[in-house]
Parts: structure tokens; C-alpha cells; sequence
């Protein structure tokens, strides 16, 4: 059941992020589309200008930046609709398919030609197979294949011979003409040679077949200069592409997952953090930031047995009439349920009266629903508000505001305060503007709650076109101001310049004040009211445990692990993985009774680059001899038996599996350290 | 670093005030002198003073060498101030270096040195580098009766030094503020910048001086023997395994986690088991209870000869139960992912122990595996142990591989892992060796063994001769010869060559451009080997 849940809302966030990605990409596909359809086009349409520069090969150099693994959406994408309105012949490359020119040249004729010409291909490699030294000359064959191919496959599905193209319609080239597409996914890892090599090739029959190349650049497009000599780049007729930028990507991905009531899962402002920052600090990709969610859902699903309560409303509703007794329980033992008890009356009934708790329950996931509806049109709006503010006391992206207000109630932090002194500062006009951006972001809400603040917005706007009207009744006012700065001219007494300033001061504060400002002053308060009512962090809604997930720490832990801490943390301090009391030490050091590997590793700690075996070896039957209990005065007393040789052997080679030490040649019975620094 | 455990009432009982003293007054003199009077560093000497860790200077001397700490008492001076200027006048350093300027003004008799120089084991530790290089300088090249001397003298001494340690237990803070230290430099995300600046000095401090010293003192000091493996083998089943329940316990709390696992597999992400101890057992539990109804196949990434073709070829011909030879491992691949693309029903879990293993570490292998792991019905649950086992995936692999990492500290010995090491305590037993050469000698014909023997008696002969370099090739041909073994220059070489191909037998350029032959095996191998001829 809740496993069915969870797939529903994985798949509808997939599909959405799908969509998404898809939107984003438009802009920046359609113009390459634009820029493949122009480059066939221009072959025939200006027939002069193509034969000037006839062996320059179109290029797209698509800059994509540094999260490569996105990349592959991307191109997917491209390579559907290139296929679908461009051409059917849409050849993908990855640099791992293409070691050698042989392989890619493969790659591009099977996927071109599709099966039919398989077979085709495979005489092709018999061919090459003879010798090394024909393969350049029967690769030359092989795209030889792909001409004649390509030329006897348009004559077949167009009508007009190639010599009556210039007559056509330009549309009817296009659809019989199409170029050959090639990509290269990750031009950065090929081999230069390899590349070099394919594109001189291709810029001999640039002239029989339309060929198109499209590049996907990680860093920068300076790296086609880099990896291209000039005589080869000067081939390419190359033209940039940039795409999105990945922080611009995660922040619409943000704004259209998390910062809607369309899910109901939520994540807590740590969760949301530990994504963010793996997402910043790590890798800018945001497929994993999807998968961070995705982790978070099901762990959300997993763990959470009330989780099933987490979907629609509707559906919760439902949900919420078979609630069972041990469900029941279980919302009782909610901390935020408990929280709530607190202020009710009949506390003692809820605890007991089932069918009382059904009926609470259904209101109060309303209530969250409600919540949840009026709390994002009223953090964009907060956020249209103070994102232009000088020094972004709220942050500049949405989603630090957002994780402001999920940690605290937001109008206690200082932050807000002085954005809401700067915005009681703000111009008129300014002001308008951003306050008419608040009402569009109101305006499609339907809730109640919002359409009547979308009301009263739009009240305060008018007011202000007022105001505007009532322009005139400004001077006058100023004049008043003006006549003590007037009558300041006359004195010259330094004492008296201070006190009349001080006095000038006063008397502006205790003026009554502008009907602007006191206009301005309303809508700020209107605001800030908003926010008070809308904004207070999900912690304190009852049940706000069945819609949000909260342990930051698993998903840390499982996106973002760090195995050699683990490992030296268990070497270090084993009492944490081990409840034993003979481990236990007052200050937590390794107590001499540890597992022989910690052992082994806290005595080669103390030592340099290179460490004697056989003083590692005496040292550690000393401290095994004193866990056994043996007297110390003893003659036995550190010297080495067997068996302590033997566990100091295993723990050795165990050191050396781990990769803390290798075996070296510079001295006999040594061996390095790998690691350094006495930890 | 091993703490002992004793009662706790004796301490300090060794430290008599006035020296406890001296050295106080010695370090708030050094503090002053440096005049960073900056009241943590105050603080911080003055409690780990409190703390009296006078006993740790056995520790260190436990990890270095006995020799070391005699070389220590023979330091001049001069030798401490210079470390000093070595090391740059951080305020963490300060701490350290105080001290050691502290035992400088001691050095006059010999007990006196001893106690100022116990305090501070962090100090110690750090500095332990630096002072064995100090100290190995006068060592190694005087590898002479002197310095046994001086050792043996001081053993009793230190002795002493290490009893009263053992029996006077000795909560070091220096010690455990250096444990929890670890963890936080290794954070990926919050690393401390304090921490930093000393990672890269202690790099600096390793790898600083060209040469590395430490003591001439071999394992042949050793009263007991190598030991094989079989002997190992033994010994170690003998003892009993310690805490083993609480180990069982650490295994029974993973295994909790094995349905959520499936539940993973399933949705796409695949497993990887981090953390130290051997897992394979508990992989091996998860297999057997969860796997044993699905098609699954496990590598033992640990083995030295797995390869990503024997990997590939068993899926393909076990699990896909295709016949027939593949050009490369990529069009492998391509077939692995269409098959079971067409088989959307078909569910293959792929179990590696260690894919950090030797064999699989190469960028190509982990990029395969990425390729087969990002299909969506295989599914791959592997472990890591090697400490720098991430970096083998960049990005583009991680994002493939989906990794969601669980941490599973099992402290279950990696016995089979290492028993594929070439330990460097385990004496190479011949058997193998042995074995293979009796083999490959039965095959042939008497001609050649006998060839074959001939060297070898030669090469045994001659063992005890250190500059033997081999038997020349027209010795070899003359006495071969004289024995009715060959009758041309040509055979023999024929001969020779089924050796070489078998490695057998090496070949070696002289000086003079005169060819020599030598057995590549080891002399105890050949005798018993000529002993077993005998028999025949």
C-alpha cells in the first residue's frame, strides 16, 4: 500500500522532472534544430555559399558545464527531436565506444544505416581486417559505403534527382535531403588523434553528404581549439550553444518539486539542506539531487508507518476513515500531535475515543493541506519582495528563504527584520512594482485565504494610483519642511546649529507623516501580517510527521559517504561499533584489549614513512602480553609466541588489504606507510 | 596508540614535584619567550600538564624502535632546536614545540631526561619522524657494537620505564583529542580549516627529507621461524576469536537492513557495503536469504586473476545462456543489455565482494560494470574496503552505478581477502612450485629432464657462491654433451625453450655477451625437488 504510494508520486515527480528538463532544454535544442535544418538548408538554397566553403563541416559546440551526468538526458532528448523533425539519420557517439578510428567509424555507419546495411558493415571489417596498414584506406571505402548509401536512399524517396533540387520548394529538399546528424556526447574524452583523423575524412565528402556535427563540451569552447590543431579546427565551421547553467536548472527543479502543494511529500529544512549542499558542494548534478528525493521518498515511505496518510487530499481523507487502532496509536505517540493535545480540552477523550480521533484527524490533514496551499504563493510572494533588497537579507535564491522558513518561525530571525526596515525604505514606484508582482503571484491561488490578501492587495494598489493622483498636496508639505532649514541660514552660534539640528530631527519624526509613507507603512504591515499567518515552519502543524521527512542523517549517509572515516573511526575508537566493557576507557583511547587490527594500526601510526617490521612486531606482543594479564616481571613477559606472531601477521596483512601500508623494497622487513600524519 | 589498563591510583607517582615543576616553569618560560601568550594555548599546555601524561613516553617508544629511544638520549641539544626551526610556529605547534624546548635544559643526567620527556605523547607522536631521522642519521651508518651496547644498557631502563607504564594507567587527553580529530579532518563537509594547515605540514613531515630512517633490525631476530601459511592458519583458528558475540551482534543489526536493501535493488539504486571488517559473510547471508530464488551471480572481486572478461563471459554464458565468442567486452555489454532489455521479467543481482579488488580497479573494468549496473534489471550490490576505494568512479561512473552507501562495520577478519596477499610474514612455501615443476618435468622426455637436472645440481652447487650468475651457455652445451643428453648446439636450445616458455628457467646477458642460464626457483624448491627425483 504504501510502497504503491510511493512509486505513484516517484513516477508523477519523474514524470514532472522529466517534462521539466524537457522545457528547459527547448530553448537551447530548438535553436540547434534550427541551427541542423539551416545548415541543409543553406547547401542548396545558396548553392555559392556552401561551395565557398565547402569542406568546412557545420558544427554546433554545445557547452553543457561541469555535471556531466545530466548530460545524458540532454542529449537523449536532442537526439529524439532531431530525429523526429529533422532527420532520420541521427548518429550518437560516446567516447568509450570510439577507442580507435576504426571503431567510430563503425559506430557512425551501423547506426546510420540501421540493420539493413549491417551486413554491409560487416563485409566492411573483413575488409579492414587484412592488414593495418590498408585500414586507413579501407575506412575511406567505408564512408565511401556511406555516401553511396545515403545518395541511393534520398533518390529513393524523392522524386526529383538531385540535379533538379534547385527548382523545388525549399521543404521538399529539406524532407529529402536530411543531414546526417553526428554527436558527440563527451568531446573531451576522445582522442584527439582519433577525432582529428575522422573529421579530415568526413571534410572530403562534405561535398556528397550533408554531414552535420554537433559537439557536447563539458568545460569550456576553448577546448576545441585544444584538442584540434588549426588545420583541423579550421575544417569545422563550429557555433556555440550554451546551455542552462546548473544552479538555474536545480533552482526551477526546486520551484516546481518542492515549493508546490502538488506533493505531498515535503522534506524538512535539513534534508533540503544536506541535498542542496551535496548539490553545491559535490557534483551540480541534478539528477542527483532527484535521486536525493527519490532516496528521501522511499526511506519517507519505508520508515514512516503513517506515511499512507501522505497523498491527496482527497485520498488522505479516505485513508484517514480505515485508520486502524495501531494507527491510531501511533498518531497519539506523534510529537506533534502530543503538541497539539496540549492545547485542546477534550485531551483526555481524544486519548481514548477512537472515532473522535478519526474525525480530529481528517481536520487536521486538512488543515496541513490548507496550510501547505497558502504557505508557497506566500513565500513567493515574500520572496518577490526582499529578493531584490540590497545585500539579500533573505537570501537571493527562493529555496534559502524556503529553508529559512522551515527552520524557525521567520519573522523572529533578525534577517527579516531588516528586510522589513529596508523595504519600509523603499521608492514608490519600486514598491508598486513589486507589490503588483506579489498580487500576479496571488492572483491563480484559489483558496479563500489567499484570494482575500490578493483583494486586499490590489485595495492597497489602487491607494497608491491615489496617491499618485493626489500628487499636488506633495509641495505644500515640502514647504513645511523647508522653512526651518530657512531659518538654520540665519543662526551661525555652533552650539545652536547643534541644537536646532537636534530639534529638526524631532520635529521631522514627529511629523505627521506623508500619506505615502503612512500608505507604505500599510503594506508592509499587510506583508508582514501574511507572512505571520502563512509562514510559521511546518514543525508546528499537528501531523506535519505523515507529509515530512526529517532524518537528514540517513540520507547524508547513504548519498554521501565517507569510508575510510568509517574505517579509520573503527580502527581508532572500536568501542563505538563494539559494546564490550573491557573496551571501554575513561578517555576514549583504544584500550590494549582491542581487536588485534586496531592494535596493529595505533603502533603503526607512531611511525614515519617506512616502518620496521620487527619493531612493530615487539611492540605489539608487548601490549598483546599485558591484555593477556601476563606479570609483567615475567620472563615470558613481550616475547614474541607463535600465535601473537601469527595475529600480528594476519592483522598486518588485513592493514595492508585496507591500503594503510604496502610492501616496499627499500629496506629489508619494511614497509610503507601509505597514509600520514599521526591521527 | 595503546593505552594499558591499571589502577588508576598510582599516577603520577613517578613525576616527583620538583621536576613536575621544572617543567611547568619551563614551558610558561617558552611560552613567554614565543610571547604567544594566547590563553587557549596557555590553557591547553597547562591541562595536558594537568593531566599528567608523564607515562606516554613509553608508547612512542613502543611504536619506534628501542634503538630509537636510545639514539634519542644520545641527541645533543643542538639537534632540538633545529627541529624546531623546521617545523613553521602555528599556534596548534606551539603547544608541541614547548615542550620539546622544555626538555632541552635536562639533558645533563639521564634520569632527569627521562621524566621531562614523558609528558606530551602528542608531541611525541608528531615529532617521532623528525626524531628518528635525528637519530637514525647517527644509527645507520654506525650499524656497529656501539650502539648495541648503548641499547642493551638502556633496555633494563626502559624496562623499567614500560612496567611502571603497564601497571599505572595513564588517561592521556593529548591522545583522545587526537582521536576525534580524525574523523572531523575527513569530513568532506565540514572541514575544519584549523585542521588543514597541519594535515599538509604532517605530509610535509613524511615525505620531507629525502630519506626515510628508521632501524637496521631485521626479522631474522626473531626466535620463531616464518611462518607458513598453513601454520598461520592454524595457529589462528586455535585462538579464539574475541568479542565474537558482540561481533555477531554488529552482523545481526546489518542484516535488519537486508529488506530495505531488496527494496532498493528494486527501485534502481544499487548497494555498495563500506566499512571495516569483512563482509562477505554478510553478503553471503544476504545472498542466501534473499537471492537464493532470483538469478544471481557473485565475484570475488578480491581474487588476483578475476577479470572483466571471465566476469562478463559468466553472465553471458551462465545467467544468458548464450553460446558463442564476443569481438569485445563492449559489444558483450550491448548484447548483456539488449537481452535484457527483451526480458523486462528477467531480474539478474549481480553480488562483487571488493569491486575495489586489484583486478577491477582499471578505469575500463569500473566503467563496464557502470554500463551493466546502470541497466535497469540487473542488480548490483557490492562492498568496498580499500581506503581510497571512491576515487576509482568520477562522476559520470558514480551517477551510473547509483550507489546508495550503507556503512557495515563487521570486524570480521578478512581471511579470505588476504589469504591471496603475498604477506610479507608468510614464508612462500615451494608446494606449489614444486608441484608445477614435477608436472611440467613428467611431460618431457628423459632427454630433457635430464637437461633439466643438470642445471639444477649446478645451480645448487653453487649456492653458497654469491657472485654465481649462471651457468653459460657453452658450459652448459659441453657438459650436456658429455652426458649423451644432446648432440647439437640446436637441440639443446630447443630444449631450453620449452623451459623458458614454462618459466622455468631465465636467461641473462653477461658482461661478456656470453649467455647464462639460471633456474628461476627457489634453492629449498630444487633440493626437495632432486630429493623427490631421486625417489623416482
Amino acid at each position: 500500500m504504501r510502497f504503491k504510494l510511493c512509486l505513484d508520486l516517484w513516477n508523477k515527480i519523474k514524470s514532472e522532472t522529466e517534462a521539466l528538463q524537457d522545457e528547459l532544454n527547448r530553448n537551447i535544442l530548438d535553436s540547434l534544430l534550427e541551427f541542423t535544418r539551416k545548415c541543409s538548408s543553406s547547401r542548396h538554397h545558396s548553392q555559392w555559399a556552401s561551395k565557398m566553403r565547402a569542406s568546412e563541416i557545420p558544427t554546433a559546440a554545445l557547452v553543457l558545464g561541469v555535471n556531466v551526468p545530466d548530460h545524458d538526458m540532454t542529449f537523449q532528448s536532442l537526439f529524439d527531436l532531431l530525429r523526429l523533425s529533422v532527420t532520420p539519420h541521427v548518429v550518437s557517439l560516446q567516447a568509450k565506444e570510439c577507442g580507435a578510428l576504426k571503431q567510430l567509424m563503425k559506430r557512425v555507419l551501423e547506426r546510420v544505416m540501421d540493420t539493413v546495411v549491417a551486413v554491409d558493415d560487416e563485409e566492411e571489417e573483413e575488409e579492414t581486417r587484412p592488414s593495418g596498414a590498408q585500414l586507413h584506406k579501407s575506412i575511406h571505402c567505408s564512408l565511401a559505403a556511406l555516401c553511396d548509401w545515403y545518395i541511393s536512399k534520398t533518390k529513393k524517396s524523392s522524386f526529383s534527382s538531385p540535379g533538379k533540387k534547385r527548382s523545388s520548394s525549399v521543404v521538399e529538399e529539406q524532407d529529402s535531403h536530411p543531414p546526417v546528424v553526428i554527436i558527440f556526447k563527451d568531446l573531451e574524452a576522445f582522442n584527439s588523434r582519433v577525432l582529428q583523423d575522422f573529421i579530415l575524412i568526413c571534410s572530403r565528402y562534405i561535398h556528397r553528404l550533408p554531414l552535420v556535427f554537433i559537439f557536447g563540451v563539458a568545460t569550456s569552447p576553448s577546448t576545441i581549439q585544444h584538442m584540434l590543431p588549426s588545420s583541423v579546427s579550421s575544417l569545422l565551421c563550429i557555433e556555440l550553444f550554451q546551455s542552462l547553467s546548473c544552479t538555474q536548472h536545480l533552482t526551477t527543479v526546486i520551484d516546481k518539486l518542492i515549493l508546490t502543494s502538488k506533493f505531498p511529500f515535503k522534506l524538512n529544512g535539513k534534508v533540503m539542506q544536506v541535498l542542496v549542499s551535496v548539490f553545491l558542494y559535490h557534483d551540480f548534478s541534478v539528477r542527483n539531487f532527484i535521486k536525493g528525493l527519490q532516496l528521501a521518498l522511499l526511506e519517507h515511505f519505508h520508515s514512516q508507518p503513517l506515511s499512507f496518510l501522505c497523498c491527496r487530499k482527497k485520498e488522505a481523507q479516505l485513508n484517514a476513515e480505515q485508520l486502524g487502532p495501531g494507527d491510531l496509536e501511533r498518531i497519539r505517540q506523534l510529537p506533534s500531535f502530543q503538541r497539539y493535545l496540549k492545547e485542546q480540552e477534550e485531551q483526555n477523550k481524544l486519548m481514548t475515543d477512537d472515532a473522535l480521533l478519526k474525525g480530529v484527524c481528517k481536520k487536521l490533514l486538512k488543515d496541513l493541506h490548507k496550510y501547505h496551499k497558502n504557505y508557497y504563493p506566500v513565500l513567493r510572494c515574500l520572496h518577490t519582495l526582499t529578493s531584490s533588497l540590497p545585500r539579500y537579507p533573505l537570501g537571493k535564491q527562493i529555496r534559502e528563504l524556503h529553508l529559512i522558513c522551515l527552520e524557525r518561525n521567520v519573522w523572529e530571525s533578525e534577517d527579516y527584520q531588516s528586510a522589513m526596515k529596508l523595504l519600509r525604505m523603499l521608492a514608490k514606484d519600486e514598491l508598486m512594482l513589486l507589490l503588483q508582482k506579489c498580487a500576479d503571484v496571488l492572483q491563480p491561488v484559489n483558496s479563500k485565504k489567499m484570494q482575500a490578501a490578493f483583494v486586499q492587495l490590489e485595495e492597497l494598489l489602487t491607494k497608491f494610483k491615489q496617491l499618485d493622483a493626489a500628487g499636488e498636496m506633495a509641495p505644500s508639505v515640502e514647504e513645511k519642511f523647508t522653512s526651518p532649514v530657512k531659518s538654520l541660514q540665519k543662526k551661525t552660534d555652533l552650539f545652536q546649529l547643534q541644537k536646532t539640528l537636534l530639534e529638526m530631527n524631532e520635529s521631522r519624526r514627529s511629523k505627521r507623516m506623508s500619506p505615502f509613507e503612512l500608505l507604505r507603512n500599510e503594506a508592509v504591515e499587510f506583508v508582514d501580517s501574511l507572512v505571520k499567518d502563512h509562514l510559521p515552519p511546518p514543525e508546528s502543524r499537528p501531523l506535519y510527521e505523515v507529509c515530512y521527512y526529517s532524518s537528514s542523517a540517513t540520507v547524508r549517509r547513504h548519498l554521501n559517504a565517507t569510508p575510510r572515516n568509517s574505517i579509520q573511526a573503527a580502527l581508532s575508537r572500536p568501542q563505538s561499533y563494539i559494546q564490550n566493557d573491557s573496551l571501554k576507557t575513561e578517555d576514549g583511547t583504544v584500550s590494549n584489549a582491542a581487536p588485534d587490527i586496531c592494535i596493529a594500526y595505533k603502533l603503526h601510526l607512531e611511525c614515519g614513512r617506512l616502518i620496521n617490521l620487527y619493531d612493530w612486531l615487539e611492540a605489539y606482543s608487548t601490549v598483546v602480553s599485558a591484555a593477556e594479564g601476563n606479570d609483567p616481571d615475567s620472563d615470558g613477559f613481550g616475547k614474541v609466541d607463535e600465535v601473537k606472531h601469527a595475529r600480528f601477521i594476519r592483522a598486518v596483512s588485513e592493514l595492508e588489504f585496507l591500503g594503510f601500508i604496502k610492501a616496499t623494497k627499500k629496506k629489508t622487513d619494511h614497509v610503507a606507510r601509505l597514509t600520514w600524519g599521526g591521527c | 596508540m595503546v593505552k594499558f589498563k591499571s589502577p588508576p591510583g598510582q599516577k603520577g607517582c613517578r613525576g616527583d614535584g620538583d621536576q613536575e615543576e621544572n617543567g611547568v616553569f619551563d614551558q610558561q618560560d617558552y611560552i613567554q619567550s614565543l610571547g604567544t601568550d594566547n590563553a587557549e594555548d596557555d590553557e591547553d599546555g597547562l591541562s595536558r600538564l594537568a593531566g599528567s601524561s608523564i607515562f606516554t613516553f613509553q608508547k612512542v617508544k613502543r611504536g619506534n624502535s628501542m634503538a630509537n629511544t636510545a639514539s634519542e638520549l644520545a641527541r645533543t641539544p643542538g639537534k632540538t632546536v633545529s627541529f624546531q626551526a623546521a617545523e613553521p610556529c602555528t599556534p596548534k605547534r606551539t603547544g608541541r614545540q614547548k615542550k620539546t624546548e622544555s626538555r632541552t635544559p635536562q639533558k645533563q643526567s639521564k634520569k632527569v631526561q627521562f621524566v621531562s620527556t614523558t609528558p606530551h605523547r602528542l608531541r611525541k607522536r608528531l615529532t617521532a619522524p623528525s626524531l628518528r631521522s635525528d637519530s637514525d642519521s647517527e644509527l645507520s651508518p654506525s650499524d656497529s657494537e656501539e650502539e648495541e651496547e648503548e641499547e642493551d644498557g638502556l633496555k633494563e631502563k626502559q624496562k623499567v620505564n614500560k612496567e611502571d607504564k603497564e601497571n599505572q594507567k595513564t588517561p592521556s587527553k593529548g591522545l583522545s583529542a587526537a582521536l576525534y580529530k580524525t574523523p572531523a579532518k575527513k569530513s568532506k563537509n565540514a572541514p575544519e580549516p584549523a585542521n588543514q594547515p597541519t594535515m599538509i605540514e604532517e605530509y610535509f613531515e613524511a615525505h620531507g627529507s629525502s630519506k626515510v630512517l628508521t632501524s637496521d633490525r631485521t626479522l631474522e631476530r626473531l626466535h620463531t621461524p616464518k611462518l607458513d601459511r598453513e601454520t598461520l592458519a592454524r595457529l589462528l583458528e586455535g585462538k579464539p576469536s574475541c568479542y565474537s558475540k558482540e561481533i555477531q551482534e554488529l552482523h545481526n543489526k546489518h542484516r535488519k537492513h537486508f529488506t530495505k536493501w531488496m527494496l532498493q535493488l528494486q527501485l534502481g539504486f544499487s548497494v555498495l557495503v563500506y566499512g571495516l571488517g569483512s563482509k562477505k559473510a554478510l553478503l553471503e547471508d544476504f545472498r542466501v536469504s534473499y537471492l537464493s530464488d532470483e538469478v544471481h551471480l557473485v565475484i570475488n572481486g578480491f581474487f588476483p586473476s578475476i577479470t572483466l572478461k571471465s566476469i562478463l563471459n559468466a553472465l553471458t554464458c551462465e545467467v544468458l545462456e548464450h553460446q558463442g565468442t564476443f569481438r569485445t567486452p563492449s559489444d558483450q555489454i550491448q548484447f548483456i543489455a539488449q537481452t535484457l532489455k527483451d526480458s523486462p521479467d528477467l531480474h539478474v543481482y549481480l553480488l562483487i565482494y571488493n569491486i575495489d579488488g586489484p583486478m577491477l580497479r582499471g578505469e575500463k573494468t569500473q566503467s563496464a560494470l557502470g554500463q551493466l549496473a546502470s541497466l535497469p534489471n540487473l542488480h548490483l550490490v557490492a562492498s568496498i574496503d580499500h581506503i581510497n576505494a571512491p576515487l576509482v568512479w568520477d562522476q559520470f561512473k558514480q551517477s551510473q552505478f547509483n550507489w546508495l552507501w550503507w556503512e557495515c562495520v563487521t570486524f570480521q577478519p578478512y581471511t579470505e581477502e588476504t589469504s591471496y596477499e603475498n604477506s610479507l610474514l608468510v614464508q612462500q612455501t615451494g608446494a606449489l612450485a614444486l608441484s608445477s615443476l614435477t608436472h611440467v618435468l613428467r611431460s618431457l622426455t628423459p632427454n630433457a629432464r635430464g637437461i633439466f637436472k643438470l642445471l639444477v645440481k649446478f645451480q645448487l652447487e653453487n649456492k653458497d657462491n654469491p657472485s654465481y650468475s649462471g651457468l653459460s651457455f657453452q658450459d652448459f652445451y659441453q657438459r650436456c654433451r658429455e652426458a649423451f643428453l644432446v648432440n647439437s648446439d640446436l637441440t639443446l636450445r630447443t630444449q631450453l625453450t620449452e623451459f623458458r616458455d614454462h618459466k622455468l628457467i631465465r636467461t641473462r646477458k653477461g658482461a661478456d655477451g656470453v649467455e647464462y642460464l639460471i633456474v628461476a626457483v627457489e634453492t629449498g624448491t630444487l633440493m626437495d625437488f632432486l630429493e623427490n627425483e631421486d625417489d623416482d
